[in-house]
């Protein structure tokens, strides 16, 4: 299929196409602090998308493990995963931009947060103990009523609604034809009876918030936020927040009419029971019904002040909150609750479920996890070592690129054309695939252009002893290639076998070296081989009559 | 044009007795200095604390040692990094003392606070900070130990289906020689042992197989080629043919390697040191060792076909001047178009 000078090149124009898309800054979710408020929001911005190690970025690296030396823990692993669930509600907490959290075998978490400096500070957030309660919503709409004080006040105090609160009062029109759940009045409209004086502006506090489904929760678009977050924190707004009532906010952000909301909970200022009562907490799938369940089950003591506080509050809806977020949306209470109880989750998948169990079981056994590795590295040691790394390649490759030309002259500048491919492919390979490139991977993709031009050196030496054997310029490069190829695949085929049990082998950064190895050795094969070859056929092609060629 | 060692005819095989010596006067000291001292491994597989300090005036570790002194973090090791400015301190476990005290944590902040008293707050920074659990440590070990068996067994089994075991013996035992000598370089130079040094040391492997399967392959194909030689011919006339391409490719594998000694900074140094190394050892070994190597393997055992008994043949019978046969007919035009 790759006879032809024109499907070549077709190949070639393709996997070009192909790695510059790779490598073209794409929208990249990052958590960004907002200037203004110093909150955590989701937003996108344009980068190349090639992930930068921590060794290059700078920050935080460390590897935590139930800690059994206090006594044995049960299930480690399942200890390792509500682990992970805690630390992924505080994520906001260290304020950087792309943190990981993950598992690693059964019973390690990785924590790796680029950017962050203080890891006292981060080590402190990760092993707090988790802290779960159970509180009703605001059942009397207290918060709700006590709002037209609060645009009143806010509006004494010269604070201005924001700009998009027009555009946002006409949403809350359309969300309330929706909210048939919601018990009495909706909040709009009251600050303008009251305030003639205003009775065109809507109120400051309450153009953001807009009625949820149970009593207690609003809804604040995603991009407000911040400012709901930074009125509520004023004191004097915080003054006539109804006595016994607390705000929460909660975990997640729900999309209504393609704009995303985050939940507000108001809540009772006093838990009716906490997570030290939590014995035990499952995910199920009703065989009946087939709708996700949580058994949980409390303490003798904790089952009796259950049953007790339930019983006051049927009806009603219970917020789970860890550590000050709501989990997920409040359930309603049926029935008195005693040491067993249920919360349904309707048609929602399994998973969710399971993730409530882990909530509940966070907050319920509290596992202590050690650091048994950490590093931390200064943004400004990772930024020199990109430096050094970008000066030691262009060193490098100028070498490279000097000797081929010097010693194999026309076709070693097609095998130099080539290399930049070469570079192009292993980028694009490294973005495509979403590996990391790390400190020893920016040394392996400085090698690997040494080791890239090996195919080529083996292919003109062949063609030079064909050469020399009398042949035409035409046969000599068909067997040129022909004959070094088979020493080309052994030999690239071996350094990816012992590249590819480093990355099984290693850890971050080593893999982050062999990644980058493999990829090189793969796009070498293709430059080296495919793309010089086709180079040597357009040439052939336009000079068939050439007596000596230039190797 | 430029051709170096174009139709060269050295006997390289002749010289392998000097080879083995000069080998052997590299390993033996080697490792005798590596079975007293052991080697210097990084704390990523001792466990242990490592802090990168920043000073901003060169204050010399004679001063970082007074003030760790009076701290009483006397265990420690104190070594210049890269710049006048820069310094390690590198706390291994099980050495006694501070670090086996308390966790290697607490060792970080004691350091910390050892120097603000020392060295005086905002006179230095700390840049990098790396605290390894014992268990951390003694996993990296097992691991790297398992890396370097399984690609040897791996590429054993590889090269056993790509050539036939005598060659994969003979490529596995060089490599094995090529690891050997590096070790004893290591030991020489003193050299760090972290992982990224072993994931250098591994890289070599594949690199010196590498060179190795180049050789042997212009071998297999030279035995199919010249019936009439001997085995101790053919691999220095494959020796021979292949020698222009190991210039070019080692000049241009060690520009790269160079480079990256002098400027890729203190953290790749050792990486890039022993992939210097590497290509040295990797280019003697395939000449010197892999191939006499192969010379033993097919006299003790061997081959199936006429090869074993080339392999008898007094070596050096045929003069390895005289005149070479003729190149045989190229082989049949569908080779030669192989679609690549």
């Amino acid at each position: 299929m790759f006879y032809t000078v024109r499907s070549r090149l077709i190949t070639i124009g393709i996997l070009l196409v192909l790695s510059i898309w790779a490598l073209i800054p794409a929208n990249v979710t990052q958590r960004v602090r907002d200037a203004a408020t110093g909150r955590m929001k989701d937003t996108t911005i344009r980068r190349v998308p090639i992930n930068l190690g921590l060794d290059l970025q700078g920050g935080i690296h460390l590897a935590l493990e139930v800690d059994q030396s206090k006594g044995p823990v049960p299930d480690p692993a399942e200890a390792i995963r509500r682990a992970e669930r805690v630390v992924r509600t505080r994520i906001d907490e260290f304020g950087v931009t792309e943190p990981v959290v993950q598992v690693v075998g059964n019973n390690r978490l990785i924590v790796e947060l680029a950017g962050e400096k203080d890891p006292a500070r981060a080590k402190s957030i990760i092993q707090r103990t988790a802290y779960l309660e159970f509180r009703i919503t605001d059942m009397k709409n207290l918060f709700r009523d006590a709002l037209p004080e609060v645009d009143k006040a806010l509006r004494q105090a010269g604070v201005k609604p924001a700009g998009q609160a027009a555009a946002a009062a006409s949403v809350t029109q359309l969300f309330g034809a929706d909210t048939a759940a919601a018990k009495g009045k909706r909040a709009k409209g009251k600050p303008a009876a009251k305030d003639t004086a205003d009775a065109n502006a809507p109120g400051v506090l309450s153009s953001l918030l807009f009625q949820g489904q149970l009593p207690g929760e609003y809804l604040v678009p995603e991009e407000q936020v911040p400012v709901a977050e930074s009125l509520l924190a004023r004191p004097d707004v915080r003054r006539l927040i109804p006595r016994g009532i607390e705000l929460r906010w909660g975990n997640e952000v729900s999309s209504r009419a393609a704009r995303s909301y985050r939940a507000l909970y108001a809540v009772e200022d006093r838990p009716i029971i906490t997570g030290e009562e939590l014995q035990d907490a499952r995910a199920t799938r009703d065989p009946l019904t087939n709708q996700s369940v949580v058994n949980f089950t409390l303490s003798r003591r904790g089952g009796r002040i259950f049953e007790r506080e339930t019983s006051r509050h049927v009806q009603d809806y219970m917020a789970i909150i860890l550590d000050s977020r709501v989990q997920g949306q409040p359930p309603f209470i049926k029935g008195p609750i005693a040491q067993h109880g249920q919360i349904e989750l309707g048609a929602k998948p399994l998973q969710e479920a399971q993730d409530l169990a882990l909530v509940l079981k966070a907050g319920a056994l509290p596992a202590p996890l050690t650091i048994i590795e950490e590093r931390t590295i200064g943004p400004s040691l990772g930024k020199d070592s990109i430096t050094d790394g970008i000066h030691a390649g262009i060193v490098g490759v100028t070498l490279v690129v000097l000797i081929m030309v010097v010693y194999y002259r026309w076709s070693g500048a097609l095998a130099v054309s080539a290399l930049t491919l070469y570079v192009l492919f292993t980028l694009a390979g490294l973005a495509a695939f979403g590996f990391t490139l790390t400190l020893p991977g920016l040394a392996g993709l400085v090698l690997s252009v040494g080791i890239a031009v090996d195919a080529n050196v083996l292919i003109f030496e062949r063609i030079r002893e064909e050469m020399q054997h009398g042949k035409l310029v035409r046969t000599a490069v068909d067997e040129g290639f022909t004959h070094a190829m088979s020493a080309i695949i052994d030999s690239n085929v071996s350094t990816a076998l012992t590249a590819f049990i480093l990355y099984l082998v290693g850890t971050g950064p080593v893999q982050g070296f062999a990644i980058t190895l493999i990829i090189g050795i793969a796009a070498s094969m293709v430059t080296a081989i495919f793309v010089v070859r086709t180079f040597y056929m357009i040439w052939l092609q336009r000079r068939p009559d050439m007596a000596t060629l230039s190797v | 044009m430029i051709r170096l060692f174009a139709n060269a005819n050295y006997d390289f095989i002749k010289w392998r007795r000097w080879a083995y010596g000069l080998t052997a006067a590299i390993i033996v000291p080697g490792f005798a200095l590596f079975l007293v001292r052991g080697l210097n491994y990084s704390i990523e597989f001792t466990g242990g604390t490592l802090i990168q300090v920043q000073t901003t005036q060169p204050i010399g570790t004679d001063r970082l040692r007074t003030a760790l002194d009076a701290a009483g973090i006397r265990d420690a090791e104190i070594k210049q990094f890269g710049t006048p400015t820069d310094y390690v301190v590198t706390a291994r476990l099980g050495g006694g003392g501070v670090a086996a005290e308390g966790s290697t944590q607490a060792t970080a902040a004691a350091v910390d606070s050892a120097l603000a008293r020392g060295v005086g707050a905002g006179q230095y920074a700390i840049v990098r900070t790396e605290a390894v659990g014992p268990k951390v440590g003694r996993e990296l070990q097992g691991k790297a130990f398992l890396a370097i068996f399984f690609s040897f067994i791996v590429t054993l089994i590889y090269l056993a289906f790509r050539f036939e075991w005598r060659f994969g013996l003979a490529a596995v035992l060089a490599t094995f020689h090529d690891i050997l000598t590096t070790i004893a370089f290591i030991r020489y130079l003193d050299l760090e042992v972290s992982l990224v040094v072993v994931g250098a040391v591994l890289t070599m492997v594949g690199y010196s197989l590498n060179d190795t399967i180049i050789i042997f392959d212009r071998v297999r194909e030279n035995l199919r080629k010249y019936r009439r030689q001997n085995l101790y011919e053919i691999l220095n006339l494959s020796i021979n043919e292949t020698l222009p391409r190991s210039v070019l490719t080692h000049g241009t594998t060690m520009a790269t390697t160079l480079a990256l000694v002098l400027l890729a900074g203190e953290v790749l140094r050792p990486f890039a040191l022993v992939m210097t190394f590497a290509i040295f050892t990797g280019t003697f070994s395939s000449i010197y060792i892999a191939a006499p190597l192969l010379m033993y393997v097919e006299k003790r055992w061997p081959g199936q076909d006429a090869r074993g008994a080339r392999a008898f043949r007094p070596a050096g019978a045929v003069p390895l001047d005289a005149p070479q046969p003729p190149s045989p007919p190229a082989p049949g035009g569908s080779r030669s178009k192989a679609a690549v």
